[in-house]
């Protein structure tokens, strides 16, 4: 393994871990904000019991969050420092204004999570939606600097001669940021809601305390379906920020090899680089150009026209586009039959539970899937167009041993924390049915000696 | 006041304040992991509590700390990177297992059995990350040349750090840590015999830092001996730190703990701005100063205002976080 590729995987590992938790991060609060309101506004003591039980698995994942965020801050450095010596003045705002983000978010956590006792119910409910606002917007200002990557501005000075001068506001609102906010946030919430979803249903068809999983499987699944159902428009405005700003990411992402009017959509296929075809694609007619331009007969630009020494790995690009879109379709179908069921306000049954099952990884799968397609999408550049990734990479040698280092401890953290999450989930209804429980009764097992 | 001056100013009060605070929780870990005597369990209980609401918030300062590094002095910050890489890797293990296994072993409603004995990993992670922090700020003192070849730092990545005094730094900072932890936690308790045990261990450690600050005078090089400590401050800076850690010896003595928290506070803020005015100008010696990498002005004036901006709503939240936990029962 060359030192590049190991630093390329220990980024795109460490990235692809703490996205898992930096979603939950983001969407929980809101599922906790929605139970914590019900409860006060009901009075039902079971939304207090919800939303305390969703703290817990939120408190976990948070920690292992805020971890391997520190992490990615250092590695930026650690892999990539010639980049952010570029860099870093240039995308400095919304990484510093990233660091009160997450200095909120971290304060009202805090408060949330241990302070139920200690404020009043209006300060514990105003933190809940502190800690929302405060993730969502770290997350935001961490996409802008990504979207910079993608669509660099704002500065004058190239990477040899460092950054000369600087409009820190337009570089952090460059032409991707918004579509990479508003598509990512919305992926966040979909994702999310779908996999506490999945948990949920899973608890009822076992039967076990109905009355605690039924409301929260229906706030859960709620969040999820909306999002899911944004899902679609705002991955078109990504589309055409795309075919605008980056036309060999577009035509990466489609296996697009010819420049034509009236290009077909592929749906499979495999790009084979060597000859410069997609084999095996389902094609729409003038669907491509029509949702790359907004006109079924403009003209798309293909792979041949960009010298192959400036080409992403196409296939990798496609097969994870296709994951992405695929998942999305899926999650619109399970959130239409969801929505059917509640207009008709039946009972959800058990296949459709089942379902939901099923559906629970989905949008883990597509954000993942959808990070690959944009990052190696970039692919040769680290910046679109300016820095290539293989001239910013580190002169430290034997890169490969920290990429095995940290890539052992996050298996290692990632199993821990499933079996954990088990125990916390699955242990309390378990107790609760085989005799007295400690863990449900006001604040928890675990504050006791 | 330059800009550039005035944002290493901030950097210096976040190391401060990482350092009080965070410091203080790895400090809390290696009591965990000593934890000894018929309180054994009280004592691990006691720390555990005291650390649990404000770890995360304790820890943004490190990252605080860190983006400005990037945003305003790039090429300092890939200089470190680059010479520094396995030191910084080995402290970002041990936040790793640190923070984690903390939260892990509080929230495992089995308590660490079968295979999830995380407790342990907590305890020991805490002696890595102060010890690599410590290296790391011992070897700014020396050996970062820009090789005009490349115009990147000159290193074959380890003689920067693998030697006497960055090690001893390493040792240093992490029985200054325990000695803050152990202040904190004589004030967190009632329990007479709980703060009793702390007593001891805050005498103990004090007894360490004297010996490990000892050590690294005695290893420095004569690059940091003279070159790096002949600033006018430096005499009245270490004069100061000696008063204020007799007082809070004789404070904990005499058991005035408030006081002994006070002055532990004094002495690790003048034992940091002392090593900062000892470093001035160099943010890496000698290569790198700080006005010879900050960043053009059109990205300073900005950063300045944001984080003027951001310090009136963040230092409200914060001390109405630590009103909410640190808030004796009682008291
Ligand atoms: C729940 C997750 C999810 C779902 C269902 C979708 N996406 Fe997506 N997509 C993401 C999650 C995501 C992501 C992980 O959040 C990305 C990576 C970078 C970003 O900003 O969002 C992304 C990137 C991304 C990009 C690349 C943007 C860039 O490179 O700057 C495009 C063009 C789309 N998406 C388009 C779509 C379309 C047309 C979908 C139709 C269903 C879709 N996405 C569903
Ligand atoms: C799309 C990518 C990313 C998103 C959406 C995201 C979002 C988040 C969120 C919501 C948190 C809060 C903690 C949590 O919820 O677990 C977090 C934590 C963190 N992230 Fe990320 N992040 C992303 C990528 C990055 C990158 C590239 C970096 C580093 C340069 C980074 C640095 C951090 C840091 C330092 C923390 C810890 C903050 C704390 O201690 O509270 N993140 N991230
Ligand atoms: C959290 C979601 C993200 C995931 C899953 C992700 C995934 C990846 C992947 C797969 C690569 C490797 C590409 C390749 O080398 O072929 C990569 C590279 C990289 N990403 Fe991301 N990315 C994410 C977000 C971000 C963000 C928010 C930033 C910066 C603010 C960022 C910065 C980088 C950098 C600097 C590289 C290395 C250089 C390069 O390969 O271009 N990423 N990421």
């Amino acid at each position: 393994m060359t030192d590049l590729l190991a630093a390329r995987a220990q980024m795109a590992m460490s990235l692809a871990f703490h996205i898992l938790f930096a979603i939950v991060g983001m969407a929980m609060p809101l599922l906790m904000v929605i139970a914590e309101r019900r409860h006060r506004r009901t009075g039902d003591p079971i939304y207090r019991e919800l939303s305390e039980r969703w703290a817990k698995g939120t408190a976990i994942m948070f920690a292992v969050g805020a971890v391997s965020g520190t992490v990615l801050s250092f590695e930026l450095g650690l892999l990539w420092p010639q980049f952010m010596a570029f860099a870093g003045p240039i995308i400095g705002m919304p990484f510093s204004l990233e660091g009160f983000a997450f200095f909120l978010e971290a304060i009202f956590l805090g408060i949330f999570l241990y302070g139920r006792d200690r404020v009043s119910p209006r300060v514990h409910l105003f933190s809940g939606v502190m800690v929302l606002l405060a993730g969502t917007a770290s997350a935001a200002f961490v996409l802008c600097a990504n979207a910079w990557m993608n669509t660099p501005a704002g500065f004058t000075g190239d990477p040899a001669t460092g950054a000369t001068s600087v409009e820190p506001f337009a570089a952090m609102w460059n032409p991707a940021a918004f579509s990479e906010v508003l598509h990512m946030t919305c992926a966040a919430f979909a994702s999310v809601g779908f996999a506490v979803a999945g948990i949920h249903a899973a608890m009822l068809l076992r039967g076990v305390r109905r009355e605690l999983h039924r409301p929260a499987l229906k706030i859960a699944l709620t969040v999820g379906a909306v999002f899911a159902l944004l899902q679609p428009i705002t991955g078109d405005v990504a589309a055409k920020h795309v075919a605008e700003h980056q036309p060999i990411k577009l035509a990466a992402m489609e296996g697009h090899w010819d420049t034509e009017r009236g290009a077909p959509f592929r749906i499979f296929g495999w790009p084979d680089e060597q000859a410069e075809e997609t084999r095996w694609a389902l094609e729409i007619p003038y669907l491509l150009s029509f949702l790359a331009h907004g006109d079924p007969h403009a003209e798309v630009v293909g792979l041949k026209d960009f010298p192959r020494d400036e080409r992403p790995p196409v296939a990798v690009v496609h097969v994870a586009f296709q994951i992405m879109v695929g998942c999305g379709l899926a999650m619109i179908a399970v959130a239409g039959l969801g929505a059917t069921f509640a207009a008709r306000r039946r009972e959800l049954p058990d296949w459709y539970l089942r379902l939901l099952v099923v559906s629970a990884p989905l949008g883990v799968i597509a954000i993942e899937a959808g990070w690959t397609v944009t990052e190696v999408g970039r692919q040769p550049w680290i910046v679109q167009g300016i820095l290539r990734t293989a001239d910013a990479v580190t002169p430290t040698p034997h890169l490969v041993i920290p990429f095995l280092t940290f890539t052992g401890l996050y298996v290692l953290l990632g199993v821990t924390v499933i079996v954990l999450l088990r125990r916390v989930v699955f242990a309390a209804d378990r107790d609760k049915k085989h005799g007295p429980s400690n863990m449900l009764s006001g604040t928890s097992a675990t504050e006791a000696p | 006041m330059t800009s550039e001056l005035m944002i290493a100013g901030v950097m210096l009060v976040a190391l401060v304040l990482y350092t009080l605070t965070g410091g203080a929780d790895f400090g809390g870990g290696v009591w965990q992991l000593l934890a000894w005597g018929p309180r054994k369990g009280a004592q691990r209980r006691l720390v555990d509590d005291s650390i649990k609401p404000i770890w995360e918030a304790n820890h943004v300062w490190l990252i605080l700390l860190i983006v400005l590094l990037f945003v305003c002095f790039p090429t300092a910050f890939a200089a470190v990177c680059i010479a520094l890489h396995l030191p910084l890797a080995l402290m970002l293990v041990g936040i790793v297992l640190r923070g984690s296994a903390f939260v892990f072993s509080h929230y495992d409603p089995l308590r660490g059995r079968g295979a999830l004995r995380w407790g342990g990993v907590f305890a020991v992670s805490s002696l890595l990350t102060p010890i690599t922090l410590g290296v790391v700020l011992g070897a700014l003192g020396s050996g970062f040349d820009v090789d005009p070849a490349t115009g990147l730092v000159d290193t074959d990545f380890v003689s920067e750090w693998l030697a006497p005094y960055p090690l001893a730094v390493g040792l240093f900072t992490l029985a200054l840590f325990a000695f803050l932890a152990a202040v904190y936690l004589v004030n967190e308790t009632d329990d007479p015999e709980l703060r009793a045990d702390f007593r001891a261990r805050a005498l103990g450690s004090a007894v360490a830092v004297a010996a490990t600050a000892s050590l690294a005078y005695l290893v420095a090089p004569p690059v940091i001996r003279h070159d790096l400590s002949a600033s006018p401050w430096a005499t009245p800076l270490h004069l100061a730190t000696g008063l204020v850690a007799v007082a809070a010896l004789v404070a904990l003595w005499t058991r005035r703990d408030g006081l002994a928290r006070a002055s532990a506070m004094a002495q690790v803020t003048l034992i940091v701005v002392g090593w900062a005015v000892a470093q001035y100008p160099y943010l890496a010696y000698p290569g790198y100063t700080i006005a010879g990498t900050a960043a053009p002005a059109s990205v300073l004036t900005p950063i300045l205002v944001a984080l003027a901006v951001g310090g009136v709503v963040l230092f409200p939240s914060l001390a109405y976080l630590f009103v909410v936990f640190k808030r004796r029962p009682g008291a």
